[in-house]
Parts: C-alpha cells; structure tokens; sequence
C-alpha cells in the first residue's frame, strides 16, 4: 500500500488541512522548518533513528542522529546569533555537499534567518550578482570555495562575515573571516528557536530568466506544509526508507526534498558528496541500501550510457521506487529504468517557484513513459493559451502550464523584484514559462520552455547572464547563447561569437573564451560549443535575434523573419 | 611520458582550482569523482588534450572513468600513440 493509495480517490477528498493535521499545526501556530525537522521527530520518540548518512568522495562515512542534528542545528543558530546575526538577515550557504551545508540550513532557520544556499561551482561573479541582491550578511563556505569569495569581499559592503567550516589554521584568516569547526562545538540541547509563522520568509532561491540578472525566489516557513505531504505520497517515503536525493542543496530540490521533504518526515536519508561516476553511484546505493530514490534524467542518462552491465554487478534489489526531476523524463529513460532496476523512474514537474512538486507521477498510477503525469491532488492546473491566457479545454492542445495561486509551497515574490512577480500571474493563474498539453486521459506532456532560458542538466541558465559575461572577454564583440539539442544533458549552451578586429578564430581561442566564461559564471554555463561568425542576426533596431539561431540548433521553423535586419544569420 | 603528465597535471591545477586552493592534486588524485572537475568542465578538458595534442577524442572514449585522474588521461592519450 503506498501512503497516497488511489489517486483518483485522493483528488477527491485531498486538502492542505491533512498536512497540517499530521504535522499538528493550526493557523496561527508558531511554524518553524528547523523545528519541525529536528525537535518535532525527537519528540516523535525518534531522537535515535539515524538522519543523515554521509559519505565523502575519499570514503568517509559520517553518520547523525536525529538528536545529533537537533543539538547541532541548536549549536549552528547560538552560533550565528552570538555573531550578532538577526531574524531575516540572508546568510548564504556556499559550501559542497558536506554535512555542514544539510545542519546550517536548519540553523539559520531556527534563529529566524533567510537561508541563501548557492550552487558551489559558481563562479565569483554568480556569486557576487546574488549576494549583492540579496544583502547578504553572512556567507558559510568552505576553504576551497573561500578565493571566490575573497575576491568579491570588496564590493560588498554589507557581507560582515565569512564563515569558513573547514580552517585547520594552516594559512591565517582575513578581516571579516571567521573559523567554525562543527565537529568541535558544544552541542546545545536547548535554544529558544525563533518563533516564525507561515508567511516568515526562509528560504531565498536564486532562479535565472531571459533578461536581467538571476532572480531571488522568496519562500516561507508555510512552504514545509507542501514539502511535508509531497514528500510523503509522491516519494512515497515510510519510516523504515533509505533515502537518496542526489540534488544539490544549491538548488531548490536538494533543499525541498533533500532537507524539508524527508526530514519533516522523519526519514532517514543518505548523501553521496562525490563527482558523478556511474560505479561509485551503484555501490553507494548498494551499500546503504537505499530504498527510495530521487534523481535527474541528466543522471539517469549517463547511467544508461554505462549500460546494464555495470547495474548487474551490484545488489539493487533494496530500490523500490524511483524519482526523477529537474527536466523532462524521455520515455527511454523510462523504459531503460524498468530494464536496469525492474521498476521505471517516476517523472516529477515543478520549479524553484512553486517550491514543490506540482505535477508528477505517482507510485500506485500507471506511468505513460515520457509523460509528467498529473497535478498533486490540491494542485489546480491547466495549459492556456499562449496569447490570451484563458484555459485550453481541446486536449492535445499546446499552451503554458498554469497553475491556481494558492498551495503553500509557492513562492511569495522575488526579492527586490515585485514587479516581475507580478508579471508571472496572468487572468488569475501562474504561468510556469513551460509549454505542455493534457491528453485525453488527463496526463501532461511537456513540449518546451516558453522563454529563452536554457535547461541544461536540469538547472536553469540565462542566456543574457552568459552573454554579458561573454563581452568582458577581450577578444568578444557581441555573442548569442542559445540552448542546443544535447542527448545527455537535454541542452547544453551554444555560443555564437563574432570577434573584434585584431582577434583571429581558433580551436586555442574556443578554450580561452569557456575557461573564461565557466571561472566567472559557472560549469553550467559554460559554453559547450562555440561557433565564431561575423555577425549576429539582428532586427533593424538592433536587437540580437535568439530565437532564429535556436531554431537553426533544433532544426525547426524560423518562423516570421520580416524585422530581420538581413538574413544571412 | 612524465612530461606529459606534468602538463597534464599543471593544466588541471591551474584551470580547475581556484587561486589560493592548496588542494594537493598528484598524477593519482580523482578529478571527476573527487569533484575538482565536473561533467560539463570534461568539454574544456578534453579540448585542451585535443588543441595540444592535435587529436580528436571520441565522445565514447572521453568518460568520466577515463578523465577521472592524470594517470587515466595519460592512458586515452596513449591509445593515440602520444607519450
């Protein structure tokens, strides 16, 4: 019996109120994320039961208690607000998948701080466009990340402290720089944890568009409502679960549902800190035995790349259910999955927005490969259409996905940014930017991003961040990013560039130019091909025309070219 | 061959590491694995071997087990009879 039973029947009588009863919150209530997933499960009479199973790339395995986690998260809060830190500063964490980043987050939750988790391969200048918007008061990092963070330091006024969890005191701290060792702090059983209601902001996650710099996406304490029940009956996660989410707290799926989601639910999860390697995957699954777990189609495709040989040499046989998010499942993934582990990966849609699974597939419903599934029962969506924004009714009709406001995960603004939050709502729903349709037996397909926004191995990247990096570039005279069909990664970045006088196109300028763009930005948006050209194809006033090299990448229709202002390309 | 490796290595260190990373990096230490070089930072890698070497590497030859340490490239670029 799976914990959501017949979706058909759940829809039926499904509220939010059920969450909020077996988590034992009413309106009004203090509500705090921390709390709940640490002293709540102790009171739960589980302080014993293991929480967090880590291992490192090197094979160190670290294990914690729920009661661990509760006095260290206790520790991480006095520590922060010993500093002088405050309810609603932005303390950023900026660290690998180690456990300091997991118990850090809940700290900063518990002392009434907004916890801003960044990706840790960002470049300094990623990382500097996010701090800076955010007013970001304290960063939590790591020795190896602290150089991109040196390098900024100077342009942020308001960063007063940069913790670093890993100083051994071999080479000395700067001014602002501060040294934390959570294996040496007194473990505090008591701390008076902020008292937060549901619409307290926690969580600030940066998401990027097709113009401007990347926008901070606003959540609240409210949110773990939705990550509490989604956890529970789409991962289907039970009290005796192994859990393996392999996101990255960087991003909002390793926070929803590698922190909140299982934690509020008492689980107990494991956490792989280690480059991706196909083999080092299997026998991490095979050794902690887990049961339930929740990855990417980029991953799930390099798995398949490996074949099933290498599936066979280990024992999976402890897996019994399978989860996928980040970008759409291809139906041979799907199909590959049931091959490989006896059991098909479940697709899962939503966004750094909605701060929760919106659509998905579930554990006890007939997976149609390739399909998103269904709305979460509370979900009210549709697909509209694209120009007036009034709901499709013929199936198989493209439109974007919409979604009704209301379900307690969803973000409340982006930071510093209400009017383009407000432009996200049209004729009452919120609108995705993902293009999809229902067929007849009520399934989501999706077909496409509405905007420019490139979804390269599952994380959003944007074309105007990368370009504007692009020009710093000496040898840059204007450039087009693009995202390009990819097998592995569904897109990668392509970069169009046409070079200044004096500067010659070569295989040692291609080099040059991504070393230059994944140092400031990131891996991510690193340029996976770069093609040089003369010229960019532009409308008469000027403006680069993404989408007539997008269409050439994907082999589809140009579409109206009249405000070309030549047609070469 | 060693010097090979050393360019290899030198590569690695100064591409993938951030100025003031002590991180000691040897011809053995995991670069995929041991997250000092990503999946998408493979592309620049295997670029660099191919822009030095004037080679092509196969898309099926350049895994993250054949990236994964200096000593392991040094193994791909043997098969296009570089030493």
């Amino acid at each position: 019996m799976t914990n959501l039973g017949v979706y058909e029947e759940k829809i039926k009588d499904f509220s939010w109120e059920i969450s909020e009863r077996e988590l034992g919150y009413k309106q009004g209530d203090n509500i705090n994320i921390g709390e709940y997933c640490t002293d709540r499960i102790c009171r739960m009479g589980k302080k014993d039961k293991l929480a967090l199973i880590w291992e490192g790339h090197g094979g160190d395995i670290k294990k914690y208690t729920f009661d661990d986690m509760r006095m260290l998260t206790n520790s991480i809060a006095r520590f922060f607000k010993e500093l002088g830190l405050k309810d609603g500063d932005r303390i950023c964490l900026f660290m690998d998948k180690i456990p300091e980043l997991y118990f850090g987050f809940l700290g900063i939750l518990k002392m009434g701080g907004i916890a801003q988790p960044l990706f840790s391969a960002f470049g300094s200048e990623s990382l500097l466009t996010r701090l800076e918007d955010a007013g970001t008061r304290a960063v939590m990092t790591q020795k190896r990340h602290l150089p991109k963070v040196r390098n900024i330091v100077k342009d942020l006024p308001g960063l007063e402290f940069i913790i670093v969890v890993d100083d051994d005191g071999s080479k000395p701290l700067r001014e602002k720089e501060i040294s934390f060792s959570m294996e040496n702090i007194e473990k505090i059983d008591q701390f008076d944890i902020f008292p937060s209601k549901a619409e307290t902001p926690s969580v600030l996650h940066y998401t990027s568009g097709t113009t401007g710099k990347p926008k901070g996406a606003q959540h609240v304490h409210y949110s773990l409502i939705s990550q509490y029940i989604t956890a529970k009956y789409v991962l289907d996660l039970k009290d005796d679960d192994i859990y393996w989410c392999t996101a990255d707290p960087g991003w909002v799926t390793g926070t929803s549902y590698g922190i909140i989601g299982p934690w509020a639910n008492g689980i107990t999860q494991c956490v792989l800190d280690s480059g991706f390697k196909a083999e080092s995957w299997y026998k991490f699954a095979e050794k902690h035995k887990v049961t339930v777990w929740y990855s990417a189609p980029t991953a799930i495709r390099a798995l398949m790349k490996e074949g099933i040989d290498v599936v066979k040499k280990h024992d999976l046989s402890s897996l019994r259910h399978l989860c996928s998010v980040g970008e759409p499942l291809n139906a041979e993934a799907v199909i590959w999955s049931e091959e490989a582990f006896g059991r098909p990966f479940h697709d899962t849609y939503w966004q750094t927005e909605t701060g929760s699974i919106v659509i998905s597939n579930y554990p006890d419903m007939k997976v149609k490969p390739g399909s998103m599934g269904k709305p979460f029962p509370g979900i009210e969506a549709t697909v509209v259409d694209l120009n007036t924004h009034l709901p499709i009714e013929r199936t198989g009709t493209v439109g974007l996905i919409a979604l009704k406001p209301g379900w307690p995960a969803m973000f409340r603004t982006y930071w510093n940014n209400e009017e383009i939050y407000k432009s996200k709502f049209k004729n009452g729903w919120y609108i995705c930017g993902d293009r999809a349709s229902i067929d007849e037996d009520g399934y989501y397909w999706f077909v496409g991003r509405d905007d420019d926004v490139i979804n390269t191995g599952g994380h959003l990247v944007g074309p105007f961040e990368i370009e504007s990096a692009l020009l710093e570039h000496e040898a840059v005279a204007e450039s087009a990013v693009v995202g390009k069909p990819d097998p592995v990664n569904m897109e990668v970045v392509k970069a169009f560039i046409a070079l200044k006088p004096g500067f010659t196109a070569s295989k040692d300028m291609n080099l040059n130019i991504m070393n230059f763009v994944r140092k400031r930005l990131s891996p991510l948006a690193m340029p996976q091909e770069i093609e040089f050209v003369d010229s960019l194809p532009k409308t008469r006033s000027g403006k680069i025309m993404r989408r007539v090299l997008r269409a050439k990448e994907w082999g589809e229709e140009i579409g109206d070219t009249s405000t070309l202002e030549n047609d070469e390309g | 061959m060693s010097d090979t490796k050393d360019v290899i290595l030198e590569y690695v260190k100064n591409e993938y590491l951030e100025e003031g990373d002590d991180q000691e990096v040897t011809y053995t230490t995991p670069l995929i694995s041991g997250g000092i070089v990503d999946s998408f930072s493979m592309v620049s890698l295997k670029l660099f071997l191919e822009n030095k070497y004037n080679i092509k590497i196969p898309d099926d030859v350049a895994t993250p087990e054949a990236f994964d340490s200096v000593d392991n490239i040094v193994e791909v670029l043997k098969k296009f009879n570089i030493e």
